[in-house]
């Protein structure tokens, strides 16, 4: 090859770097490994990280069952392998899959139309109040606190250089969104309203009552939706102008935070306002059925600085998993899957509550629920650690107010034995600081 | 039919037809199962009021060989790294170990938690910590984050990190400078960050203009986004000048690292002045490009950059042990939720260790003598715009097919009869008509030589019978597509035909 080229060594390639920064050492890096030596050094890292605990950690990341199939699909190679389908005659497998998984979105969030799929559901909302500032030429947000907090600190990031100023608006004692102050959040230069549902502490938002309030200052409400399972069983907010979902419990690894799959759906009039890839329908020359990426005037490559967003590369691999899910548990199978989730959740918070208390009562929970006790619930948590059970998430670093609160999950692969033996031990723990503070004062008598 | 020219490479074999998976749909049938539910059953109408749902719509209905089929199907229909050589030029469409992917699904990898305390998280935490290591290695820069969740996240991020430093200045600065020869996404990043987009001009070798740079550089700019080796494939020659000017200035040099493949274990751009600069895990580090993503787009940065980093970041505590640190009272904040995508981070430090040093240095000149075999291969055939030597990319043009009103696009469409993912297209857009080629280190020269071959066979059907490529692709299930009456009126989702009343 080097005669081809007529060159005499590889190093005559490299002459356009300047001799002073070329680099003539080795690189300081771990050596050659063989195959078997990094399986092995992979494996070492697994034992360090979780592996063998029950955990009972929502918050963004559902730990669901995997149907075998997604990885036995997603890595063949024709789609492992692959690149973004711009060549549509060579890349149909793609792109029908696309197609497929837009429509599945479509129908489980009551919307119009979704995309290709966004990075994740945090950026996938900010991306979202964007699109509204687009759309309704206003210029601020106003942001419900019960959204998860790692997306309302990543919608801050991106506004603060957009220029949006975000309003948050807090909690009632149901955990819902508080109306009243909502109401008066909102004013003429809002953009939109958004909220999640089920909200971070898993409780079930009233979306039409929010709609309502939206609408009628003519403001956007977009849905950030966090627990994709609920949609089996929850109504979807068809009130609602753009859902922004993060779809990881359809089939994607909790992989320690990523890759998830974040996707947006909207309402057919926005569509062109709409950020990401899209995959559409349309005939080839002999009037065969095929599909194309579409509307790419919207897009960086064709409209640089005045493209609707900066996204190139998406998710497509996990939005494949997603799809793949979707299929496999389909119309009943979806209803069915988040009826266990919601039954569990329901034994477990029912169980909790008769030694702690389970705070947001009076509003619909999906599948997590929240736990006040008496004692900080890190220190409790290290002892369930101890048990090798994880415990549910403190919340004091989101949310000073709930010092001595936790938000706990369960999901269809929760079992009861697990639950009985998490309630059992805080339940240990709540005695033995009730007996604790009960001492002091029978020394007194 | 011009059958002297059939490929050596591919040949038609039968294809399976398929539908939509909702076409396939019939009540009753499943492929899912629950185990018994071992808790009381709960009435959602009760616990759920108006909010429960009734109906899932048109959510289909199959068995599983139905849906492994369905899949199976659709998966022959694309064309893939696997099959060949995918020269698709910044894109680095080079072999996807399958140890990989064998590593990221080890348990304990694959399940983890991403709010599981620290303590269980070491193992997932040391990844991070030595994929960093690597990384900040490979390109000799400082302080690095894994956040960001592709290529153009991270020169979002780099971008926010700019404007915080400048900011921290005093004055945030109006403008960023890119070469008229950038990648889409540097002017719409540059854009998301509130910034004004201010072209520069290349020379006539194909890189910054030197001379023009010190003429637009002044106090209004922020950064210089710059590609090196830039999307011709050329090492930007001057780029430590490139460097000074800008922080003479003030400024920042921001690199864009999609070429990077060009430069591993050869040259650092810590080292010629970069300041700040993203990687793309799924380009020069192997992590599957999956039909479109996931990515991941690492930023890393010099030291005065390090304040500004997203949260959190990695640090060594006290005890010895890792963690997340979160107080960073300058970081930009965050830009996605958890750690970034994490799954990545394993395939890439998988593919560095399969490397090693020796492997990396390898690699890099392999990808780069590829690329010149196929410029020498096709030099003549294809107009070549800039004479200047080139690194892992070859950059023609279709001057001379277009002569017989034959394109890039159509010269593309007919590759794939023979066998072969198209180059990119019409891009950069320095280059009227481009061909962007890049072969990557995978190929053997066999391959190269297959593709040399297609392109010169192609080349010569343009003489002979241009209507024949402009009509190409002849050999795929399905011919060009009307990409017009997709974008007029969008039909972006199934529905079910309306029944007859």
């Amino acid at each position: 090859m080097l005669q081809a080229i007529g060159i005499r060594s590889v190093d005559d390639l490299f002459s356009p770097i300047p001799a002073e920064f070329r680099l003539t050492r080795d690189l300081a890096i771990p050596r050659q490994m063989a195959e078997s030596e990094i399986v092995d050094w992979f494996k070492q890292r697994a034992k360090e990280s979780g592996e063998g605990y029950t955990s009972f950690l929502g918050a963004g990341a559902y730990s669901h069952y995997r149907p075998v199939v997604i990885d036995a699909l997603v890595q063949r190679g024709e789609f492992l392998t692959s690149y973004t389908p711009y060549q549509a005659e060579f890349a149909q497998g793609t792109l029908q899959a696309i197609f497929e998984f837009q429509t599945m979105i479509s129908e489980l969030t009551g919307m119009d139309l979704a995309n290709a799929s966004m990075y994740d559901g945090s950026t996938g909302a900010a991306e979202a109040v964007m699109m509204a500032v687009r759309i309704t030429g206003r210029h601020s947000g106003v942001i419900a606190r019960s959204l998860h907090p790692e997306y309302r600190e990543v919608l801050d990031t991106y506004a603060t250089h957009q220029a949006i100023p975000l309003r948050m608006v807090s909690f009632k004692d149901t955990g819902q969104v508080d109306l009243k102050e909502l109401e008066t959040a909102v004013d003429d230069d809002t953009a939109c309203i958004l909220i999640q549902s089920p909200n971070f502490f898993g409780t079930i938002e009233d979306i039409e009552a929010i709609a309502e309030i939206a609408h009628r200052r003519g403001a956007l409400l977009i849905v950030s939706i966090a627990e994709a399972v609920s949609l089996g069983i929850v109504e979807p907010p068809r009130a609602a102008d753009i859902v922004a979902m993060e779809a990881q419990s359809f089939g994607v690894p909790l992989g320690f935070g990523g890759p998830y799959c974040g996707v947006l759906a909207t309402k057919e009039k926005f569509v062109r306002q709409m950020p990401g890839r899209l995959a559409g329908q349309t005939v080839d020359k002999n009037g065969k059925r095929g599909f194309v990426l579409t509307l790419a005037t919207r897009e960086q490559h064709i409209r640089r600085e005045k493209a609707t967003s900066n996204i190139c590369t998406n998710q497509a691999l996990v939005a494949l998993m997603v799809n793949i899910f979707m299929t496999v548990y389909g119309k009943v199978g979806l209803r069915e899957l988040a009826k266990h989730n919601m039954a569990k959740a329901a034994y477990a918070a029912g169980q909790f509550s008769k030694h702690a208390r389970v705070r947001f009562a009076g509003a619909p929970r999906f599948n997590e629920f929240v736990v006040e006790t008496s004692e900080d619930p890190y220190a409790i948590n290290s002892r369930l650690l101890g048990h090798k059970i994880v415990g549910g998430l403190p919340l004091k670093k989101f949310y000073p107010e709930l010092r001595h609160a936790a938000l706990w999950c369960c999901t269809e692969l929760t079992t009861r034995s697990m639950i009985d033996t998490a309630v059992g031990l805080v339940a240990e723990s709540e005695r033995s600081v009730l007996n604790k503070d009960a001492e002091p004062e029978e020394v007194v008598r | 039919m011009t059958t002297k020219h059939m490929t050596r490479k591919a040949t038609r074999h039968i294809s399976q037809n398929e539908g939509l998976i909702f076409e396939k749909s019939s009540p009753g049938k499943a492929a899912w199962k629950l185990p018994p539910l071992d808790v009381p059953d709960v009435d959602t109408a009760k616990l759920l009021g108006k909010q429960e749902r009734k109906d899932l719509g048109n959510m289909p209905e199959v068995s599983e060989i139905e849906i492994i089929r369905h899949f199976t199907r659709l998966s022959t229909w694309n064309y893939a790294i696997d099959l060949g050589m995918y020269p698709l030029g910044s894109c680095t469409m080079k072999y996807n170990p399958r140890v990989n992917e064998f590593v990221a699904r080890v348990e304990g990898l694959a399940n983890g938690h991403p709010y599981q305390p620290e303590k269980i998280s070491q193992g997932a935490l040391r990844i991070m910590r030595t994929l960093s290591d690597c990384l900040l290695e490979i390109t000799g820069m400082d302080a690095i984050t894994l956040q960001p969740a592709a290529g153009a996240h991270g020169e979002l991020t780099g971008m926010l990190m700019v404007r915080a430093y400048h900011e921290s200045q005093g004055n945030a600065r109006k403008k960023i400078l890119i070469p008229d020869s950038a990648h889409g996404t540097n002017p719409a990043t540059a854009a998301t960050v509130g910034y004004a987009v201010e072209n520069l001009k290349s020379n006539d070798r194909g890189m910054v203009d030197v001379a023009a740079l010190a003429a637009q550089m002044n106090e209004d700019v922020a950064a210089l986004m710059v590609t090196n080796p830039n999307t011709l494939g050329v090492f930007e020659q001057e780029i430590h000048k490139i460097a000074e000017l800008m922080h003479a200035k003030g400024g920042l040099l921001y690199m864009d690292g999609a070429n990077m493949n060009a430069l591993v274990a050869k040259t650092r751009p810590g080292d010629f002045g970069v300041d700040v600069m993203h990687l793309n895990l799924h380009k020069t580090f192997s992590t599957p490009h999956g039909g479109g993503g996931p990515g991941s787009g690492p930023v890393a940065v010099k030291k005065i950059l390090e304040p500004f980093l997203p949260t959190p970041v990695v640090i060594t505590k006290p005890d010895g042990t890792l963690g997340f640190e979160y107080n960073r009272p300058q970081s930009v904040g965050r830009v996605r939720a958890f750690y970034g995508n994490f799954g990545m981070f394993i395939r890439a430090l998988a593919y560095i260790f399969a490397n090693g040093p020796d492997g990396l240095r390898q690699t890099t000149e392999d990808a780069v003598l590829n690329a010149n075999y196929i410029r020498k291969g096709l030099e003549g055939v294809y107009d070549l715009p800039y004479s200047t030597p080139s690194m892992h990319e070859v950059v023609f043009s279709d001057k001379l097919q277009s002569k017989k009103g034959v394109k890039t696009m159509d010269l593309a469409k007919r590759l794939i009869d023979y066998g072969f993912h198209p180059y990119t297209t019409a891009f950069p857009l320095i280059v009227a008509g481009a061909l962007m080629i890049e072969p990557t280190e995978s190929e053997p020269k066999e391959e190269l030589d297959l593709f040399i071959e297609a392109m010169k066979s192609i080349a010569e059907e343009v003489e002979e019978d241009p209507q024949y490529v402009l009509d190409a692709p002849h050999n795929t299930r399905i011919s060009r597509l009307d990409e017009t009456a997709a974008a007029r009126k969008p039909v972006l989702r199934w529905k079910p035909e309306p029944s007859a009343p």
